[in-house]
């Protein structure tokens, strides 16, 4: 079969015409700016990049009508598996590497990118950033604020060419257009202007985009962003509150209505990422079984650790006292490593049947992975402990799960992983909504009765990975915790046998 | 242990596997030349667009058949003695059975064209032909399809998504004309023209001819015209693949045939999916049912009667689906390409063009008997439990608001077409909104 599409020698390529041509070359004018910040560039002046963000919107346009609306409308997946942008090939690789070398920079390394650390000023990309950014507060950008606009952008463009490629569904069209009008105005716009109008003045900074509950907004119960929230009345308070009524109340309640789809593919920044600039690498996930087994139990680890970070942090809040203990790091190491054999052992013991090599290499690269963590810098200070309190647990937490799971792993690893890899094994907001989408929730995906012919199509276009064929060649509905309800599925579905829907939740399961 | 050997690992022989699997402990044998695993032969078309790769058509991963103990063949059996219960393959030790099913499927349709031998032409069943279709794509720049059916068109798309242009060769005055009504066949053909398809109504072909190296250059028509291409797809429908077993005591005709309960004239020889021709087929179907789903039913039938309750053949009432390009088709009930004396019908068609509904009737009792619907999805339990109950068309009208399976927010067209039967009929039917206690009581039964 043909899977190389990088073959020189390859007699059918797909035409671009110059219109085509001319978006995507205002595109990269426009990226190009960034890139050569990033390499040290000083630029300076507004107007650098406004035009760059304008080139990359209208770019991004230009070809999205251009590619779309000129045939007629319907499924594009056309060469998805000889691309190789998008069959993890040559460009899917190179992509990868450059944003997994970004988010590494963004997170640790930000004097890289530009960011003017003891009183220097910026310089580089994050210089270029500055003119917005003391349009909207009067300071100079910080690296998340040139990661915030960055991303809205990405949203933005990509969220465009996403719209004219499905424009034959009105879910989609609906769906995109609100996750992007939540990334510009709750994640971006509103919370630059409140911090341009001072809300917080006279207090350190606190979380302000409204939907970013806990608990994937983890440090939402740290002392400190407690402390924020409350020293600076009526806008503080009605975060805190707002806050805690949106994790407690609002995100059952929704939930069981139309299922975790409302966050998730509806307003969540991850998500809105993942379905518009993430959208060409969906078949990229892993479909198998052991994938699945390795999905549980990595989310609801990650649930299980921000309730015990968090927990124990609010535990040393209000009661001022800290637990905390020192172990040696080789006896530590050893019981991680232990745990690494225990976890892969019962594997293999409970699913003789399945391939266990995916499970053996995540438990080592995760195992590998922690003790380094811990091993270099101890190396480097010539230490041997470590030492467990609320504190490191919660930093354990950010570094781990924060930073690495969610970042560089979760949006790096795009075109080799697929768009949801955050989402699907580590989000700890993803696992508390599965549970209610799981056990009480009026949503599923109606299979209808017996048209399925078994041809795989939604189940490779599932970003989540769910074998969602499985149930629909049983002619039973979906009902899985993971399900970010994109609607994809239902829409490359040839036979018209996949339905989202919201329905009495006795009834989901038609085999009840 | 009882050995049952099942020579097919497509739909029909695998769903008799798995469920002689859930009821019992016997040995299971399934032979296949094609392919080492089962795969969805629905779905060639979408690894040769780069859709999917072969492992996702696979509906189970390759250790499921370990776990099921169902042990996989790859061979080619060249003759079957039935006396003995042996099979005898092209290499290898031959395999005694003690219950032998024959899910051989098909092989498409050759008419004794001149020419249809060369190199360059083909057909589109199995998965050799799709990759004889990869070489000979690669040096194609035009087609020429013959067949209007559902292949054809699938094998249409295949080629224009390689930037190949396509002559397609239809012999009826309309496209898909033995299935479908007038309007609809016009609906699809506008369709195939929008997405630039040389669409040649009313045309056969006549010879197809090399060039000096013997491989395929032009056709030419019934018309006289000569088409150049590389590439002929040939898609005049297919036809049980059961040449191995001709002269022999099998009784055979197109199919292998059965009676009702896929026993053929042998005892502990069975023959189940596409290669199975009734003596007396199920009523108001056809005695060969080349579909997905008939396989998949025949074949928990027949793993009933395996596992010692022999099972009848029993479908529900018909219904089958498709894609054309990018309009769904789905058909519930019997609307047939010619009305019946006794049959009425109501047609909509959206100003777009795209999207249809075609209801047929009893004209005496208002009886519904079959729905058409291009562009809006139906649900397949409530027009069932419509047909069983006997509902008429006005009922149907009524509630169809119950059967629409379009996505949310997609426009709705109950009101605009329920209006025009109105008009047309001089009716007072007022759409009753959704409902999902009836839905419901449809789905659960």
């Amino acid at each position: 079969m043909r899977e190389n599409g990088f073959s020189i020698a390859n007699p059918h390529p797909r035409q671009t015409d110059n219109v085509q041509k001319l978006g995507v070359a205002v595109a990269m004018m426009g990226l190009l700016p960034l890139f050569g910040t990033w390499a040290g560039i000083n630029i300076s002046g507004g107007w650098m990049l406004s035009l760059s963000i304008a080139c990359i919107l209208v770019g991004t346009a230009i070809y999205g009508v251009r590619t779309y609306l000129l045939v007629p409308e319907g499924i594009k997946n056309t060469a998805n598996w000889f691309d190789p942008l998008t069959n993890r090939g040559l460009w899917g690789w190179a992509v990868g590497i450059v944003l997994t070398g970004f988010y590494i920079l963004l997170y640790w390394f930000p004097e890289y990118l530009g960011l003017g650390q003891n009183g220097k000023t910026n310089s580089g990309l994050i210089h270029l950033f500055d003119p917005l950014s003391q349009f909207f507060k009067g300071q100079p950008a910080s690296q998340w604020f040139m990661y915030g606009t960055l991303y809205t952008v990405a949203i933005l463009a990509l969220g465009i060419k996403f719209i004219y490629k499905y424009r034959h569904s009105r879910y989609h069209v609906v769906r995109t257009s609100v996750v992007m009008l939540s990334q510009f105005f709750l994640a971006y716009f509103i919370p630059e202007i409140l911090e341009g109008l001072n809300v917080g003045a006279g207090s350190q900074y606190y979380g302000k985009d409204l939907k970013n509950f806990w608990p994937l907004n983890y440090y939402f119960f740290d002392g400190w962003h407690l402390d924020n929230m409350q020293k600076e009345g009526t806008w503080g308070m009605f975060f805190l509150v707002w806050g805690i009524i949106g994790f407690a109340v609002l995100t059952p309640i929704i939930t069981y209505f139309v299922g975790k789809r409302w966050y998730c593919s509806w307003v969540c920044g991850c998500g809105g990422l993942a379905e518009t600039a993430g959208d060409p690498f969906r078949h990229l996930s892993d479909k198998s079984m052991e994938a699945w087994k390795i999905e549980r139990f990595l989310i609801h680890g990650v649930l299980a650790f921000v309730v015990l970070a968090t927990g124990l942090l609010m535990y040393t809040y209000f009661t001022g006292k800290d637990f905390g203990f020192a172990i040696n790091q080789y006896l530590f190491f050893a019981l991680l490593i232990g745990a690494g054999l225990g976890v892969v052992l019962l594997y293999r013991k409970n699913n003789g049947f399945l391939p266990s090599q995916k499970v053996i290499w995540t438990t080592a690269v995760v195992v590998a992975f922690v003790i380094l963590y811990f091993l270099v810098p101890n190396l480097n200070e010539g230490n041997s402990t470590i030492f467990f309190s609320s504190y490191n647990f919660k930093k354990w937490y950010g570094f781990f799960v924060g930073a690495t799971f969610s970042g560089v792993v979760g949006v790096g690893f795009y075109p080799l992983l697929g768009n949801r890899v955050w989402c699907r094994f580590g989000c700890p907001m993803a696992g508390y909504m599965g549970l209610f989408q799981r056990f009480k929730s009026r949503f599923r995906i109606t299979t209808n009765g017996g048209q399925c012919i078994s041809c795989g199509n939604c189940s490779t276009y599932c970003e989540q990975g769910i074998d969602v064929r499985a149930y629909a060649q049983r002619g039973e509905n979906i009902v899985r915790a993971s399900c970010v309800g994109c609607g994809v599925c239902s829409s490359v579905c040839p036979r018209g046998v996949l339905k989202l829907e919201n329905g009495p939740d006795g009834a989901r399961l038609k085999d009840l | 242990m009882e050995h049952i050997v099942i020579i097919g690992n497509g739909i029909a022989g695998i769903t008799v596997a798995r469920n002689v699997r859930k009821q019992s402990d016997k040995r299971i044998t399934v032979i296949s030349a094609e392919t080492d695993h089962f795969f969805s032969r629905t779905a060639l078309m979408y690894i040769f667009m780069g859709h999917m790769t072969y492992q996702h058509t696979k509906p189970y991963e390759d250790w499921f058949w370990q776990k099921n103990r169902i042990e996989l063949l790859r061979a080619y059996v060249e003759r079957v003695d039935f006396s003995e219960k042996r099979l005898y393959f092209s290499q290898g030790e031959p395999l005694a059975y003690d219950k032998l099913i024959l899910a051989v499927g098909s092989t498409p349709n050759k008419f004794g064209w001149s020419g249809q031998d060369l190199a360059g032409v083909q057909g589109l069943y199995s998965y050799q032909d799709l990759e004889l279709l990869e070489e000979n794509a690669q040096h194609a720049k035009q087609a020429v399809i013959v067949g209007g059916g559902l292949i054809g068109i699938e094998l249409a798309e295949m080629l224009l998504s390689r930037n190949i242009k396509v002559t397609f060769l239809v012999r009826e005055k309309a496209f898909w004309g033995n299935v479908l009504p007038k309007k609809e066949s016009e609906l699809i053909s506008r369709h195939i023209r929008e997405h630039h398809v040389d669409l040649r109504l009313g045309t056969e072909l006549k010879e197809i001819l090399p060039d000096a190296n013997g491989r395929v250059n032009k056709v030419i028509t019934s018309d006289g015209e000569e088409i150049p291409c590389q590439l002929v797809g040939l898609t005049a429908g297919v036809r049980p693949n059961i040449d191995f077993l001709k002269n022999s005591q099998l009784e055979t005709d197109r199919g292998i045939k059965v009676n009702r309960f896929l026993e053929t004239n042998i005892p502990d020889v069975f023959a189940v999916g596409d290669c199975a021709q009734f003596d007396v087929p199920p009523v108001g179907r056809r005695p060969i049912e080349q579909v997905w789903y008939t396989g998949k039913l025949q074949g928990e039938a027949l793993a009933n009667t395996l596992c010692g309750n022999r099972t009848k053949y029993e479908p529900s009432h018909w219904f089958n689906s498709a894609k054309f390009f990018d309009i769904e088709y789905q058909t519930y009930g019997w609307v047939h390409a010619q009305m019946q004396e006794d049959e009425a019908d109501f047609y909509w068609e959206h100003a777009d063009g795209k999207k249809a509904l075609h209801f047929v009737f009893d004209k005496q009792t208002q009886q519904l008997k079959g729905v058409n619907t291009f562009g809006i999805r139906l649900r397949h339990e409530v027009f069932d439990q419509w047909f069983s109950e006997g509902q008429t068309i006005t009922h149907a009208l009524e509630y169809l608001k119950d059967a629409n399976f379009d996505p949310e927010f997609f426009k709705k067209h109950e009101d605009e077409i329920v209006d025009k039967f109105n008009r047309e009929n001089g009716t007072a039917i007022q759409p009753k909104g959704k409902s999902w206690k009836r839905i419901l009581k449809a789905v659960m039964g």
